[in-house]
């Protein structure tokens, strides 16, 4: 089966980004295939690289990172949602002449429409609402 | 075609999901036939006469009048969740259908894919 998840929780702010994160790990597992995972309203803040919890915590920041390279799964941050919360990647850092950005590779910055589609394309779309 | 439903839970100010739903229902129109349900305080979001000036938020319930034009046609709210804030219809910016409980129950097992806001 085709999975999508959409996560609208920021992380440590609520249970959405972890459980979001077990439940992607779960569909891998049970051999099914993850499309794509979708970051939208606070959810954007789970792609902020700049995250430094306490070493004997949990690290959601790279345990996201480290799923999507191990599983080459797609992390898309919506751009309107990112904007808005300062989440900007090395690109819109520039469009908008700022110093820095928080947004790395790892996540692809892109519209709402990649919501929509994850809708079409998968045969479950999982949504982990903070 | 997959049919979606949106589900609008928030209240209209306060926090901005529900207004980034309402994105989300606009750019689901593009795509897919996209139906309304407007749960608990989501119904607030279109609520007439608003005055949002001094909360320093938008009124999105405008936004709401638009979404004819982009063929989302059907913007449902359990007539109990009305009933409890005493909502009347009439005082709404856009028709809004009044279902029953059951007829919710329906409206989600009718629907291909589910967004809850």
């Amino acid at each position: 089966m085709i999975f999508s998840i959409a996560v609208f929780g920021g992380p440590y702010s609520s249970q959405a980004s972890l459980s979001a994160l077990r439940f992607a790990d779960a569909v891998l597992r049970g051999d099914h295939t993850l499309l794509r995972v979708f970051f939208y309203a606070d959810g954007v803040y789970n792609g902020n690289s700049l995250l430094v919890p306490p070493q004997d915590e949990l690290h959601l920041y790279r345990q996201w990172q480290q799923f999507s390279r191990q599983h080459q799964v797609e992390l898309v941050v919506c751009i309107a949602s990112a904007l808005r919360r300062g989440m900007l990647d090395k690109n819109e850092a520039a469009r908008y002449e700022k110093k820095n950005h928080t947004l790395t590779p790892d996540f692809t910055v892109s519209g709402l429409g990649q919501l929509i589609d994850a809708g079409l394309q998968s045969d479950r779309l999982v949504t982990f609402r903070a | 075609m997959k049919k979606f439903l949106f589900v609008q839970e928030q209240p209209p100010h306060g926090g901005i999901l529900g207004q980034e739903g309402l994105d989300a229902i606009l750019m689901g129109s593009a795509f897919a036939q996209c139906t309304v349900l407007l749960l608990e305080d989501g119904i607030y979001q279109v609520l007439g006469n608003q005055q949002t000036d001094e909360l320093g938020s938008k009124d999105y319930s405008v936004t709401y009048q638009a979404l004819r034009d982009y063929g989302v046609e059907q913007i449902f709210c359990p007539a109990s969740h009305l009933q409890r804030r005493g909502i009347d219809i009439e005082n709404l910016v856009v028709p809004v259908q009044a279902i029953s409980d059951a007829e919710v129950t329906a409206l989600l097992n009718s629907h291909d894919v589910i967004l809850s806001f």
